[in-house]
């Protein structure tokens, strides 16, 4: 306890790096996929193409990918901007299935009802497809956001600055402590932010609660399976 | 696009092979450190899963469970297990099964939900005990989401495992950290690629197991593409 409170002013200011490294990422894969979702939807040949090159991409492991991309796009090898793309790159992995299993699960018939109401195909995608894919995509942004903010802490190891840099340092000078302080925070971050994306998920789709018994099994199932997943 | 042709050179250095530092080493290392950790949590989470898949309770438990470890940072885990028992394998063994026990679990309860429970019914009536039922229905059945669980903590496990080094646990890292100490990036670059390769080659050889393992019944029940639902009575109620 003693440390915590000697140490408040650094832990708060590793937590706002924290934010300020984990939080673009979540909020940039969430747009990102929106686009391959649809591309990945739209086409049968392009639904396979696109899934396979994303599970590949989710297949690369975080730590060596902060390696490696100071090589691809010559930034410094201690730049948060390396954990911010690589971070996106595993959002955007995972959120394009998520966008696309979405866009699938809604009703064909839905679908040919807003066209037949008049209904462009741009504007029925944004006001019929997407929100009606709505907790499909809420399901896949939550695993994102949780994997992310806990995955920020690898940075640590090569001295990037987020919470990870209390494990490293009480690592070195066997401050247990401080490492405990770490994981609470990481952990209290994620709950908080997942929290914060149920209640928009509630303000955005208010007719989710209403509908949760009707809504159809297999959007159940999808959102369910991303949850696992 | 120098760093990438040194760090090739490096992989691809006969001096680089064989002794205890060895490329080759730390593969076969790096593996079988994968291997024990998914085993043991295969044997923690598979029959705790069949349990909750079958009886349908504990679910909620288990998704809390899994959500929660998964906000768990993995690094931070493992270095404060490695305070405690020191410097080693034992501290990032640990704390890679507690990583991959989420999925397997998920894999194992949601394969046996994922059974139709008419199936289930007709297992029964026909009078199968209830181990016939669990182990000659719901097991195949839901071998293919079994499946896809380990095939994901496999991939989490290959990938996290790298950080097994940052405490003297051996494996892949090695070359990470040992190159990040001596600002030797061709050798950090090389280390990369081979974990990368490596997480790339599971994840193809998990995807080809899972369609393997798909009971012939299921394949076949799959390729006739029957529409259950009734147009007419969705369009009316929604």
């Amino acid at each position: 306890m003693n440390w915590i409170v000697n140490n408040l002013p650094q832990v708060w200011q590793l937590t706002l790096q924290h934010l300020a490294t984990s939080l673009p990422p979540i909020a940039l894969s969430f747009v990102i996929s929106v686009p391959i979702g649809w591309a990945a939807n739209r086409f049968r040949w392009s639904r396979g193409f696109l899934l396979t090159v994303f599970a590949l991409l989710y297949a690369v492991p975080s730590l060596p990918l902060f390696f490696v991309l100071p090589a691809l796009i010559g930034t410094g090898l201690r730049d948060s901007v390396n954990v911010v793309i690589a971070l996106t790159l595993y959002g955007v992995a995972l959120m394009a299935r998520s966008t696309a299993d979405g866009l699938e699960s809604v009703d064909p018939d839905i679908q040919l009802s807003a066209t037949a109401m008049g209904f462009s195909g741009w504007t029925r995608f944004w006001r019929v497809e997407l929100p009606l894919a709505g907790p499909v995509l809420l399901a896949g942004i939550r695993v994102v956001a949780v994997s992310t903010i806990s995955l920020t802490t690898v940075g640590a190891v090569l001295g990037i600055p987020s919470l990870g840099i209390l494990f490293t340092d009480g690592f070195q000078r066997g401050i247990v402590a401080e490492i405990l302080t770490g994981i609470v925070v990481v952990i209290a971050i994620a709950l908080l932010v997942d929290a914060l994306l149920v209640q928009i998920g509630r303000l955005l789709m208010p007719w989710g609660r209403a509908d949760a018994t009707a809504s159809t099994g297999r959007l159940d199932r999808r959102a369910r399976r991303a949850a696992a997943a | 696009m120098n760093f990438f042709v040194e760090a090739i050179a490096w992989i691809l250095d006969p001096r680089h092979y064989g002794g205890e530092n060895g490329i080759d080493t730390r593969i076969v290392e790096h593996l079988v450190i994968s291997f024990g950790v998914v085993l043991v949590a295969a044997l923690i989470a598979v029959p705790l899963g069949y349990a909750i898949g079958h009886t349908g309770r504990g679910r909620a438990a288990a998704i809390a469970l899994s959500g929660g470890i998964r906000a768990l940072p993995t690094l931070g885990l493992l270095i404060l297990i490695a305070l405690g028992v020191g410097i080693g394998l034992t501290a990032p063994f640990i704390a890679l099964v507690v990583l991959a026990i989420p999925s397997i679990l998920a894999g194992a309860y949601s394969g046996f939900e994922a059974v139709d429970r008419r199936t289930i019914d007709a297992a029964r009536s026909v009078g199968m005990t209830e181990w016939q039922v669990v182990g000659r229905v719901e097991v195949p059945l839901g071998l293919p989401l079994l499946i896809g669980g380990l095939r994901a903590a496999s991939l989490q496990v290959i990938a996290t495992a790298t950080l097994a080094d940052y405490v003297g646990g051996g494996g892949l890292g090695h070359f990470l950290f040992l190159g990040l100490k001596t600002n030797d990036y061709p050798q950090v670059l090389a280390g990369s690629f081979v974990v990368i390769l490596l997480a790339i080659v599971s994840e193809i050889l998990f995807g080809v197991i899972q369609r393997l393992v798909i009971p012939a019944g299921v394949s076949a029940g799959m390729s006739t593409n029957v529409r259950v639902r009734s147009p007419r009575s969705q369009a009316a109620t929604g």
